[in-house]
Protein backbone atom coordinates (compact mmCIF):
# COMPACT_ATOMS: atom_id res chain seq x y z
CA UNK A 1 0.00 0.00 0.00
CA UNK A 2 2.81 2.54 0.75
CA UNK A 3 4.45 1.35 -2.21
CA UNK A 4 1.56 2.49 -4.38
CA UNK A 5 1.40 5.99 -2.54
CA UNK A 6 5.28 6.44 -2.68
CA UNK A 7 4.87 5.42 -6.55
CA UNK A 8 1.81 7.81 -6.91
CA UNK A 9 3.89 10.28 -5.93
CA UNK A 10 6.57 10.20 -7.75
CA UNK A 11 4.86 8.98 -11.15
CA UNK A 12 2.67 12.47 -10.70
CA UNK A 13 5.88 14.53 -10.55
CA UNK A 14 7.45 13.03 -13.14
CA UNK A 15 4.56 13.36 -15.16
CA UNK A 16 3.65 16.48 -14.43
CA UNK A 17 7.22 17.42 -15.79
CA UNK A 18 6.09 15.14 -19.09
CA UNK A 19 2.57 17.18 -19.43
CA UNK A 20 4.32 20.50 -19.09
CA UNK A 21 6.04 19.80 -22.57
CA UNK A 22 3.96 17.87 -24.04
CA UNK A 23 1.23 20.90 -23.92
CA UNK A 24 3.88 22.50 -25.96
CA UNK A 25 4.35 19.59 -28.72
CA UNK A 26 0.37 19.38 -29.15
CA UNK A 27 0.05 23.08 -29.35
CA UNK A 28 2.37 23.61 -31.91
CA UNK A 29 0.81 20.81 -34.06
CA UNK A 30 -2.30 22.09 -33.36
CA UNK A 31 -1.72 25.37 -35.25
CA UNK A 32 1.13 24.44 -37.79
CA UNK A 33 0.88 20.42 -37.80
CA UNK A 34 4.79 20.50 -37.07
CA UNK A 35 6.16 17.82 -34.21
CA UNK A 36 8.49 20.69 -33.02
CA UNK A 37 11.36 18.42 -32.90
CA UNK A 38 13.47 21.00 -30.96
CA UNK A 39 11.11 21.10 -28.14
CA UNK A 40 13.28 18.85 -25.61
CA UNK A 41 16.07 21.14 -26.35
CA UNK A 42 14.38 23.93 -25.46
CA UNK A 43 13.51 21.92 -22.32
CA UNK A 44 17.10 22.24 -22.08
CA UNK A 45 18.02 25.50 -22.37
CA UNK A 46 15.66 26.40 -19.46
CA UNK A 47 17.28 23.92 -17.43
CA UNK A 48 20.49 25.37 -18.07
CA UNK A 49 18.91 29.46 -17.69
CA UNK A 50 17.75 28.14 -14.42
CA UNK A 51 20.99 26.80 -13.36
CA UNK A 52 23.32 29.95 -14.21
CA UNK A 53 20.71 31.88 -12.36
CA UNK A 54 20.51 30.13 -9.76
CA UNK A 55 24.34 29.01 -9.51
CA UNK A 56 25.99 32.58 -10.15
CA UNK A 57 24.08 35.30 -9.42
CA UNK A 58 22.08 33.79 -6.42
CA UNK A 59 18.52 34.26 -7.67
CA UNK A 60 15.55 32.27 -5.41
CA UNK A 61 14.31 29.64 -7.43
CA UNK A 62 10.74 31.04 -8.15
CA UNK A 63 12.46 34.67 -10.19
CA UNK A 64 14.65 32.02 -11.53
CA UNK A 65 11.68 29.96 -13.26
CA UNK A 66 9.98 32.64 -14.18
CA UNK A 67 13.16 34.29 -15.72
CA UNK A 68 13.46 30.93 -17.81
CA UNK A 69 10.34 31.14 -18.62
CA UNK A 70 10.71 34.44 -20.38
CA UNK A 71 14.23 33.48 -21.78
CA UNK A 72 13.07 29.95 -23.40
CA UNK A 73 9.93 31.31 -24.91
CA UNK A 74 11.84 34.38 -26.87
CA UNK A 75 13.78 31.24 -28.02
CA UNK A 76 10.70 29.54 -28.92
CA UNK A 77 9.56 32.44 -30.67
CA UNK A 78 13.06 33.37 -32.97
CA UNK A 79 13.09 29.65 -33.64
CA UNK A 80 9.73 30.00 -34.95
CA UNK A 81 10.46 33.00 -37.00
CA UNK A 82 13.79 32.32 -38.15
CA UNK A 83 13.61 28.56 -38.92
CA UNK A 84 9.93 27.34 -39.40
CA UNK A 85 7.67 30.29 -40.71
CA UNK A 86 9.91 30.36 -44.49
CA UNK A 87 8.67 26.63 -44.54
CA UNK A 88 5.43 27.20 -43.61
CA UNK A 89 3.81 26.47 -47.36
CA UNK A 90 6.97 23.82 -48.26
CA UNK A 91 6.25 20.20 -47.77
CA UNK A 92 6.07 18.69 -43.76
CA UNK A 93 8.82 16.63 -44.05
CA UNK A 94 11.31 19.67 -45.03
CA UNK A 95 9.91 21.30 -41.73
CA UNK A 96 10.17 17.91 -39.54
CA UNK A 97 13.95 17.36 -40.78
CA UNK A 98 14.70 21.30 -39.81
CA UNK A 99 13.13 20.83 -36.49
CA UNK A 100 15.78 17.65 -36.02
CA UNK A 101 18.11 20.20 -37.14
CA UNK A 102 17.37 22.64 -34.92
CA UNK A 103 17.82 20.07 -31.96
CA UNK A 104 20.67 19.09 -32.91
CA UNK A 105 21.98 22.64 -33.18
CA UNK A 106 20.60 23.65 -29.99
CA UNK A 107 22.33 20.91 -28.13
CA UNK A 108 25.60 21.16 -29.83
CA UNK A 109 26.00 25.24 -29.45
CA UNK A 110 24.91 24.65 -25.41
CA UNK A 111 27.60 21.99 -25.65
CA UNK A 112 30.22 24.10 -27.05
CA UNK A 113 29.66 27.23 -24.81
CA UNK A 114 29.31 25.02 -21.63
CA UNK A 115 30.89 21.86 -22.37
CA UNK A 116 29.33 18.09 -22.40
CA UNK A 117 29.82 17.48 -18.50
CA UNK A 118 26.70 17.25 -16.35
CA UNK A 119 26.57 19.73 -14.03
CA UNK A 120 24.88 19.31 -10.52
CA UNK A 121 22.09 21.98 -9.75
CA UNK A 122 22.58 23.69 -6.77
CA UNK A 123 19.61 23.17 -3.74
CA UNK A 124 17.19 25.53 -4.34
CA UNK A 125 14.51 24.78 -2.32
CA UNK A 126 15.31 23.21 1.63
CA UNK A 127 15.77 19.97 1.93
CA UNK A 128 12.02 19.18 3.82
CA UNK A 129 10.61 16.34 3.53
CA UNK A 130 6.92 14.92 4.78
CA UNK A 131 6.72 11.60 6.15
CA UNK A 132 3.66 8.94 6.30
CA UNK A 133 2.20 5.78 7.25
CA UNK A 134 5.08 5.49 9.86
CA UNK A 135 7.90 7.50 7.26
CA UNK A 136 7.13 4.91 4.49
CA UNK A 137 5.56 7.21 1.85
CA UNK A 138 7.94 10.56 1.78
CA UNK A 139 6.75 13.62 0.12
CA UNK A 140 9.70 15.57 -0.25
CA UNK A 141 9.10 19.26 -0.75
CA UNK A 142 10.43 19.28 -4.23
CA UNK A 143 7.67 16.97 -5.06
CA UNK A 144 5.22 19.22 -3.52
CA UNK A 145 6.92 22.53 -5.59
CA UNK A 146 6.66 20.57 -8.90
CA UNK A 147 3.10 19.50 -8.70
CA UNK A 148 1.89 22.61 -7.41
CA UNK A 149 3.97 24.56 -10.06
CA UNK A 150 2.82 22.28 -12.71
CA UNK A 151 -1.13 22.15 -11.70
CA UNK A 152 -0.52 26.62 -11.48
CA UNK A 153 0.74 26.53 -14.90
CA UNK A 154 -1.71 24.61 -15.85
CA UNK A 155 -4.64 26.27 -14.61
CA UNK A 156 -2.77 29.11 -16.21
CA UNK A 157 -2.90 27.83 -19.73
CA UNK A 158 -6.45 27.02 -19.12
CA UNK A 159 -7.44 30.50 -18.52
CA UNK A 160 -5.61 31.89 -21.15
CA UNK A 161 -6.76 29.64 -23.71
CA UNK A 162 -10.54 29.91 -22.74
CA UNK A 163 -10.68 33.49 -21.78
CA UNK A 164 -8.56 35.74 -23.38
CA UNK A 165 -9.17 36.71 -26.77
CA UNK A 166 -5.80 35.49 -27.93
CA UNK A 167 -6.24 32.34 -26.62
CA UNK A 168 -9.39 32.10 -28.36
CA UNK A 169 -8.05 33.18 -31.29
CA UNK A 170 -5.50 30.25 -31.22
CA UNK A 171 -7.88 27.48 -30.46
CA UNK A 172 -9.88 28.94 -33.62
CA UNK A 173 -6.62 29.32 -35.29
CA UNK A 174 -5.90 25.16 -34.49
CA UNK A 175 -9.35 24.68 -35.89
CA UNK A 176 -9.01 25.84 -38.90
CA UNK A 177 -6.30 28.27 -39.67
CA UNK A 178 -7.84 30.10 -43.03
CA UNK A 179 -11.15 30.83 -41.39
CA UNK A 180 -9.35 31.88 -38.01
CA UNK A 181 -7.77 34.49 -40.92
CA UNK A 182 -11.07 35.32 -42.26
CA UNK A 183 -11.85 36.76 -38.70
CA UNK A 184 -9.12 38.90 -39.33
CA UNK A 185 -6.55 36.59 -36.52
CA UNK A 186 -3.06 37.54 -37.86
CA UNK A 187 -1.83 34.23 -38.21
CA UNK A 188 1.73 35.01 -37.40
CA UNK A 189 1.06 36.84 -34.10
CA UNK A 190 -0.80 33.71 -33.48
CA UNK A 191 1.99 31.51 -34.16
CA UNK A 192 4.32 33.28 -32.18
CA UNK A 193 2.01 33.59 -29.45
CA UNK A 194 1.92 29.07 -29.43
CA UNK A 195 5.73 29.23 -29.33
CA UNK A 196 6.24 31.90 -26.60
CA UNK A 197 3.57 29.79 -24.67
CA UNK A 198 4.66 26.39 -25.71
CA UNK A 199 8.41 26.94 -25.02
CA UNK A 200 7.66 28.70 -21.24
CA UNK A 201 6.43 25.37 -20.63
CA UNK A 202 9.17 23.37 -21.72
CA UNK A 203 11.58 25.98 -19.73
CA UNK A 204 9.93 25.36 -16.81
CA UNK A 205 9.82 21.68 -17.07
CA UNK A 206 13.64 21.99 -17.48
CA UNK A 207 14.12 24.36 -14.48
CA UNK A 208 11.88 21.41 -12.05
CA UNK A 209 13.54 18.72 -13.61
CA UNK A 210 17.16 20.31 -13.07
CA UNK A 211 15.99 20.72 -8.68
CA UNK A 212 14.32 17.10 -8.99
CA UNK A 213 17.02 15.28 -10.14
CA UNK A 214 19.65 17.78 -9.40
CA UNK A 215 21.67 17.30 -12.75
CA UNK A 216 21.43 18.75 -16.31
CA UNK A 217 23.81 18.15 -19.27
CA UNK A 218 23.14 19.67 -23.19
CA UNK A 219 21.66 16.20 -24.36
CA UNK A 220 19.76 15.98 -21.37
CA UNK A 221 16.16 16.98 -23.59
CA UNK A 222 16.59 14.45 -26.14
CA UNK A 223 14.74 11.58 -24.35
CA UNK A 224 12.62 13.03 -22.14
CA UNK A 225 11.70 15.08 -25.30
CA UNK A 226 10.84 12.16 -27.25
CA UNK A 227 8.55 10.88 -24.25
CA UNK A 228 6.71 13.73 -24.20
CA UNK A 229 6.14 13.54 -27.67
CA UNK A 230 4.62 9.93 -26.99
CA UNK A 231 2.40 11.56 -24.20
CA UNK A 232 1.45 14.12 -26.51
CA UNK A 233 0.34 11.14 -29.01
CA UNK A 234 -1.00 9.75 -26.26
CA UNK A 235 -3.47 11.81 -25.20
CA UNK A 236 -4.18 12.74 -29.12
CA UNK A 237 -1.85 15.18 -30.74
CA UNK A 238 -3.46 18.72 -31.08
CA UNK A 239 -5.59 18.17 -28.08
CA UNK A 240 -4.61 20.14 -25.01
CA UNK A 241 -6.48 18.41 -21.81
CA UNK A 242 -4.88 15.07 -24.02
CA UNK A 243 -1.54 16.00 -23.32
CA UNK A 244 -1.76 16.68 -19.52
CA UNK A 245 -3.27 13.54 -19.21
CA UNK A 246 -0.98 11.66 -22.02
CA UNK A 247 1.83 13.30 -19.63
CA UNK A 248 0.24 12.64 -16.22
CA UNK A 249 -0.25 9.04 -17.30
CA UNK A 250 2.87 8.30 -19.08
CA UNK A 251 4.78 9.38 -15.97
CA UNK A 252 2.71 7.23 -13.70
CA UNK A 253 3.46 4.24 -15.84
CA UNK A 254 6.82 4.27 -16.13
CA UNK A 255 7.20 5.08 -12.29
CA UNK A 256 5.29 1.88 -11.67
CA UNK A 257 7.55 -0.22 -14.01
CA UNK A 258 10.74 0.79 -13.61
CA UNK A 259 9.66 0.53 -9.49
CA UNK A 260 8.59 -3.08 -9.78
CA UNK A 261 11.82 -4.73 -11.50
CA UNK A 262 11.47 -2.93 -14.79
CA UNK A 263 14.44 0.10 -14.40
CA UNK A 264 15.89 -1.63 -17.42
CA UNK A 265 12.88 -0.99 -19.36
CA UNK A 266 11.49 2.08 -17.88
CA UNK A 267 12.64 4.17 -21.02
CA UNK A 268 11.50 1.36 -23.64
CA UNK A 269 7.64 1.96 -22.24
CA UNK A 270 7.19 4.97 -23.71
CA UNK A 271 8.04 3.80 -27.08
CA UNK A 272 6.02 0.79 -26.67
CA UNK A 273 3.18 2.74 -25.72
CA UNK A 274 3.53 4.95 -28.20
CA UNK A 275 3.57 2.08 -30.73
CA UNK A 276 0.37 0.17 -29.17
CA UNK A 277 -1.37 4.32 -28.89
CA UNK A 278 -0.49 3.96 -33.24
CA UNK A 279 -1.59 0.51 -33.35
CA UNK A 280 -5.11 0.75 -31.36
CA UNK A 281 -5.91 4.08 -30.98
CA UNK A 282 -4.23 6.43 -33.43
CA UNK A 283 -5.89 9.65 -32.21
CA UNK A 284 -5.28 8.72 -28.71
CA UNK A 285 -7.12 8.72 -25.71
CA UNK A 286 -8.81 12.49 -26.00
CA UNK A 287 -8.16 13.06 -30.02
CA UNK A 288 -10.79 13.53 -32.06
CA UNK A 289 -11.15 11.95 -34.97
CA UNK A 290 -8.56 13.97 -37.79
CA UNK A 291 -10.39 16.18 -39.57
CA UNK A 292 -9.87 17.00 -43.06
CA UNK A 293 -8.43 19.96 -44.19
CA UNK A 294 -10.08 20.76 -47.87
CA UNK B 1 -17.84 49.81 -54.14
CA UNK B 2 -15.62 46.86 -55.19
CA UNK B 3 -13.65 46.45 -58.73
CA UNK B 4 -11.81 43.04 -59.83
CA UNK B 5 -9.56 44.37 -62.84
CA UNK B 6 -8.55 42.23 -65.26
CA UNK B 7 -7.44 39.55 -62.26
CA UNK B 8 -5.44 36.42 -63.20
CA UNK B 9 -5.20 33.70 -60.75
CA UNK B 10 -3.10 30.43 -60.86
CA UNK B 11 -3.08 27.35 -58.23
CA UNK B 12 0.34 26.62 -59.32
CA UNK B 13 0.05 26.14 -62.90
CA UNK B 14 -3.54 25.96 -62.86
CA UNK B 15 -4.97 28.79 -64.42
CA UNK B 16 -8.35 29.39 -62.61
CA UNK B 17 -9.06 32.67 -63.31
CA UNK B 18 -8.68 34.83 -66.46
CA UNK B 19 -8.88 38.19 -66.85
CA UNK B 20 -11.64 38.35 -64.91
CA UNK B 21 -13.74 42.05 -64.76
CA UNK B 22 -16.11 42.60 -61.62
CA UNK B 23 -17.87 45.38 -60.37
CA UNK B 24 -19.80 45.20 -57.34
CA UNK B 25 -21.88 49.25 -56.45
CA UNK B 26 -22.69 49.64 -52.81
CA UNK B 27 -26.01 49.14 -52.02
CA UNK B 28 -26.63 46.05 -54.21
CA UNK B 29 -26.54 42.31 -54.27
CA UNK B 30 -24.80 40.88 -56.90
CA UNK B 31 -24.28 37.53 -57.75
CA UNK B 32 -21.82 35.48 -59.56
CA UNK B 33 -22.89 31.95 -61.05
CA UNK B 34 -21.18 29.56 -62.56
CA UNK B 35 -21.00 25.30 -62.52
CA UNK B 36 -19.44 23.41 -60.39
CA UNK B 37 -15.32 24.28 -60.80
CA UNK B 38 -15.89 27.19 -62.82
CA UNK B 39 -13.82 29.28 -60.46
CA UNK B 40 -16.50 31.31 -58.20
CA UNK B 41 -14.67 29.94 -54.82
CA UNK B 42 -11.24 31.24 -56.53
CA UNK B 43 -13.19 34.70 -56.91
CA UNK B 44 -13.88 35.23 -53.37
CA UNK B 45 -11.00 34.17 -52.34
CA UNK B 46 -8.70 36.03 -54.21
CA UNK B 47 -11.21 39.00 -53.06
CA UNK B 48 -10.39 38.33 -49.02
CA UNK B 49 -7.40 37.95 -49.57
CA UNK B 50 -7.18 34.33 -49.13
CA UNK B 51 -5.47 34.11 -52.73
CA UNK B 52 -3.48 36.78 -54.54
CA UNK B 53 -3.72 37.19 -58.06
CA UNK B 54 -1.15 37.29 -60.51
CA UNK B 55 -1.82 39.75 -62.50
CA UNK B 56 -4.79 42.79 -62.37
CA UNK B 57 -6.07 44.94 -59.31
CA UNK B 58 -8.55 44.81 -56.94
CA UNK B 59 -10.23 48.36 -55.44
CA UNK B 60 -12.09 48.48 -52.48
CA UNK B 61 -13.72 51.75 -51.76
CA UNK B 62 -11.04 53.47 -54.11
CA UNK B 63 -7.81 51.78 -52.65
CA UNK B 64 -6.04 48.86 -53.94
CA UNK B 65 -6.23 45.51 -51.84
CA UNK B 66 -4.92 42.74 -53.67
CA UNK B 67 -1.64 43.37 -51.48
CA UNK B 68 -3.28 42.86 -48.24
CA UNK B 69 -3.49 40.08 -45.88
CA UNK B 70 -6.54 38.28 -45.26
CA UNK B 71 -6.90 39.88 -41.58
CA UNK B 72 -6.56 42.96 -42.94
CA UNK B 73 -9.10 43.10 -45.61
CA UNK B 74 -11.67 41.98 -43.34
CA UNK B 75 -10.51 45.36 -41.52
CA UNK B 76 -11.35 47.52 -44.40
CA UNK B 77 -14.84 46.30 -43.95
CA UNK B 78 -14.79 42.91 -46.21
CA UNK B 79 -16.53 39.69 -44.55
CA UNK B 80 -16.42 36.78 -46.54
CA UNK B 81 -18.72 33.37 -45.62
CA UNK B 82 -16.43 30.46 -47.17
CA UNK B 83 -17.80 27.78 -48.93
CA UNK B 84 -18.44 24.88 -46.97
CA UNK B 85 -19.31 27.41 -44.02
CA UNK B 86 -16.22 26.60 -41.93
CA UNK B 87 -17.41 27.25 -38.00
CA UNK B 88 -14.96 26.88 -35.29
CA UNK B 89 -17.03 23.49 -34.57
CA UNK B 90 -15.31 22.71 -31.47
CA UNK B 91 -16.11 26.28 -29.92
CA UNK B 92 -19.85 27.54 -28.82
CA UNK B 93 -21.69 29.49 -30.95
CA UNK B 94 -21.01 32.17 -28.64
CA UNK B 95 -17.99 32.29 -29.19
CA UNK B 96 -18.02 31.70 -33.17
CA UNK B 97 -19.77 35.06 -32.76
CA UNK B 98 -16.74 36.33 -30.55
CA UNK B 99 -14.59 35.88 -33.02
CA UNK B 100 -16.62 37.54 -35.78
CA UNK B 101 -15.86 40.52 -33.66
CA UNK B 102 -12.29 39.13 -33.17
CA UNK B 103 -10.95 42.95 -34.86
CA UNK B 104 -13.23 44.93 -32.70
CA UNK B 105 -12.66 46.42 -29.35
CA UNK B 106 -15.87 48.31 -28.91
CA UNK B 107 -17.32 46.12 -26.60
CA UNK B 108 -20.72 48.20 -25.29
CA UNK B 109 -21.70 47.68 -29.57
CA UNK B 110 -20.25 44.47 -29.62
CA UNK B 111 -23.20 43.33 -27.39
CA UNK B 112 -25.36 45.32 -29.05
CA UNK B 113 -24.67 43.65 -32.43
CA UNK B 114 -24.71 40.28 -30.62
CA UNK B 115 -28.37 40.69 -30.16
CA UNK B 116 -28.59 41.75 -33.59
CA UNK B 117 -27.33 38.52 -34.76
CA UNK B 118 -29.62 37.06 -32.63
CA UNK B 119 -32.91 38.94 -33.93
CA UNK B 120 -32.36 37.93 -37.36
CA UNK B 121 -31.11 34.18 -36.20
CA UNK B 122 -33.65 33.30 -33.46
CA UNK B 123 -33.01 29.93 -33.54
CA UNK B 124 -29.18 30.58 -32.83
CA UNK B 125 -30.35 32.80 -29.71
CA UNK B 126 -31.79 29.12 -28.37
CA UNK B 127 -28.57 27.93 -28.36
CA UNK B 128 -25.84 30.48 -27.32
CA UNK B 129 -24.09 27.25 -25.33
CA UNK B 130 -24.11 24.95 -27.71
CA UNK B 131 -21.41 23.68 -29.23
CA UNK B 132 -21.15 25.10 -32.84
CA UNK B 133 -20.44 21.24 -34.33
CA UNK B 134 -23.59 19.94 -32.73
CA UNK B 135 -25.86 22.36 -34.95
CA UNK B 136 -27.82 21.20 -37.85
CA UNK B 137 -26.86 21.93 -41.46
CA UNK B 138 -28.90 25.36 -41.59
CA UNK B 139 -27.94 26.45 -37.91
CA UNK B 140 -24.04 26.42 -38.94
CA UNK B 141 -24.86 28.49 -42.33
CA UNK B 142 -27.04 30.48 -40.50
CA UNK B 143 -23.88 31.01 -37.83
CA UNK B 144 -21.59 31.62 -40.35
CA UNK B 145 -23.65 34.66 -41.86
CA UNK B 146 -23.75 35.83 -38.29
CA UNK B 147 -19.94 35.50 -37.60
CA UNK B 148 -19.38 37.28 -40.41
CA UNK B 149 -21.60 39.93 -39.38
CA UNK B 150 -20.15 40.64 -36.55
CA UNK B 151 -17.00 42.52 -37.80
CA UNK B 152 -19.86 44.73 -39.26
CA UNK B 153 -18.74 44.29 -42.78
CA UNK B 154 -19.55 46.94 -45.99
CA UNK B 155 -19.56 44.23 -48.24
CA UNK B 156 -20.64 40.90 -47.29
CA UNK B 157 -18.90 37.88 -49.02
CA UNK B 158 -21.16 34.81 -49.64
CA UNK B 159 -20.12 31.76 -51.11
CA UNK B 160 -22.95 28.79 -51.56
CA UNK B 161 -24.80 29.87 -48.63
CA UNK B 162 -27.71 27.29 -50.19
CA UNK B 163 -25.22 23.99 -50.16
CA UNK B 164 -25.95 21.15 -48.74
CA UNK B 165 -29.50 22.70 -47.07
CA UNK B 166 -33.05 21.40 -47.66
CA UNK B 167 -34.98 23.88 -49.57
CA UNK B 168 -37.43 25.30 -46.67
CA UNK B 169 -33.95 26.38 -44.84
CA UNK B 170 -32.69 27.64 -48.10
CA UNK B 171 -35.45 29.84 -48.83
CA UNK B 172 -35.03 31.30 -45.48
CA UNK B 173 -31.84 31.58 -45.86
CA UNK B 174 -31.82 33.42 -48.71
CA UNK B 175 -34.82 36.14 -47.26
CA UNK B 176 -32.49 36.80 -44.65
CA UNK B 177 -29.84 37.64 -46.68
CA UNK B 178 -32.47 39.70 -49.09
CA UNK B 179 -32.75 41.41 -44.99
CA UNK B 180 -29.30 41.66 -44.25
CA UNK B 181 -29.06 43.82 -47.68
CA UNK B 182 -31.90 45.79 -46.83
CA UNK B 183 -30.37 47.02 -43.69
CA UNK B 184 -27.71 48.44 -45.76
CA UNK B 185 -24.71 45.78 -46.44
CA UNK B 186 -23.65 45.41 -49.64
CA UNK B 187 -23.54 41.69 -51.21
CA UNK B 188 -21.70 39.54 -53.41
CA UNK B 189 -23.33 36.22 -53.29
CA UNK B 190 -21.56 32.78 -55.29
CA UNK B 191 -23.79 30.30 -56.19
CA UNK B 192 -24.75 27.11 -57.83
CA UNK B 193 -28.16 27.15 -57.00
CA UNK B 194 -28.34 29.62 -60.05
CA UNK B 195 -32.48 30.24 -59.90
CA UNK B 196 -32.32 31.55 -55.91
CA UNK B 197 -29.28 33.68 -56.65
CA UNK B 198 -30.87 35.76 -59.75
CA UNK B 199 -34.32 35.72 -57.98
CA UNK B 200 -32.59 38.50 -55.25
CA UNK B 201 -29.93 39.56 -57.07
CA UNK B 202 -30.00 43.22 -59.09
CA UNK B 203 -26.94 42.06 -61.02
CA UNK B 204 -25.61 38.74 -61.95
CA UNK B 205 -22.23 37.12 -63.70
CA UNK B 206 -21.73 34.08 -65.33
CA UNK B 207 -18.49 32.72 -65.18
CA UNK B 208 -17.42 29.27 -67.11
CA UNK B 209 -13.91 27.92 -66.43
CA UNK B 210 -12.58 30.93 -65.17
CA UNK B 211 -14.03 33.03 -67.75
CA UNK B 212 -16.51 35.28 -67.02
CA UNK B 213 -19.21 34.95 -69.60
CA UNK B 214 -21.71 36.88 -69.53
CA UNK B 215 -22.83 40.25 -67.15
CA UNK B 216 -26.72 41.43 -66.68
CA UNK B 217 -30.20 41.64 -65.87
CA UNK B 218 -30.67 38.84 -63.36
CA UNK B 219 -34.64 38.34 -64.57
CA UNK B 220 -33.12 38.40 -68.80
CA UNK B 221 -30.97 35.69 -67.74
CA UNK B 222 -33.21 33.50 -65.11
CA UNK B 223 -35.76 33.76 -68.42
CA UNK B 224 -33.05 32.62 -71.09
CA UNK B 225 -33.47 29.10 -71.44
CA UNK B 226 -30.33 29.08 -73.88
CA UNK B 227 -28.16 30.69 -70.99
CA UNK B 228 -29.53 27.84 -68.35
CA UNK B 229 -28.85 25.60 -70.52
CA UNK B 230 -25.03 26.70 -71.49
CA UNK B 231 -23.64 27.93 -68.51
CA UNK B 232 -25.36 27.04 -65.44
CA UNK B 233 -26.51 23.29 -66.13
N1 LIG C 1 -6.44 24.36 -53.89
C1 LIG C 1 -6.53 24.13 -55.21
N2 LIG C 1 -5.48 23.59 -55.87
C2 LIG C 1 -5.55 23.38 -57.20
N3 LIG C 1 -6.61 23.65 -57.95
C3 LIG C 1 -7.68 24.19 -57.36
C4 LIG C 1 -7.70 24.45 -55.95
N4 LIG C 1 -8.89 24.98 -55.64
C5 LIG C 1 -9.59 25.04 -56.79
N5 LIG C 1 -8.88 24.56 -57.82
C6 LIG C 1 -9.30 24.51 -59.22
O1 LIG C 1 -9.65 25.80 -59.66
C7 LIG C 1 -10.83 25.77 -60.41
C8 LIG C 1 -11.88 26.67 -59.80
O2 LIG C 1 -12.27 26.14 -58.55
P1 LIG C 1 -13.31 26.85 -57.57
O3 LIG C 1 -13.02 28.30 -57.56
O4 LIG C 1 -13.30 26.14 -56.31
O5 LIG C 1 -14.68 26.58 -58.36
P2 LIG C 1 -16.17 26.79 -57.88
O6 LIG C 1 -16.17 27.46 -56.55
O7 LIG C 1 -16.79 27.63 -58.95
O8 LIG C 1 -16.79 25.44 -57.82
C9 LIG C 1 -11.26 24.31 -60.51
O9 LIG C 1 -10.80 23.79 -61.72
C10 LIG C 1 -10.55 23.67 -59.36
O10 LIG C 1 -10.25 22.33 -59.66
MG1 LIG D 1 -16.87 26.77 -54.80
Amino acid sequence: MEQVFQQMINGISLGGIYALMALGYTMVYGIINLINFAHGDIYMVGAYVGFALTTFFNIGFLPALLISMAATSLLGIIIEKIAYKPLRKSPRITALITAISISLLLQYTMMYFVGPQTRTFPEVLESKSLKFLNGNVILDVKNIYIIAITLILMIALQFIVRKTKMGKAMRASSYDLEAAELMGVNVNKVISFTFAMGSALAGAAGVLVGIYYNTINPLMGSLPGLKAFVAAVLGGIGAIPGAVLGGFSLGIIETIVSANGGSVFKDAVAFLILILVLLVRPNGLLGKTAKEKV
Amino acid sequence: MLELKNIDVFYGNIHALKNICLKVNQGEIVTLVGANGAGKSTTLKTISGLLKPKRGEILFNGGSINELNASDIVKLGISHVPEGRRIFANMTVMENLEMGAFIRDDSKNIEEDYEKVFSLFPRLNERRKQIAGTLSGGEQQMLAIGRALMSKPKLLLLDEPSMGLAPLIVKEIFSIIKNINALGTTVLLVEQNANMALNIANRAYIIKNGVIELEGDPKVLLNDESIKKAYLG
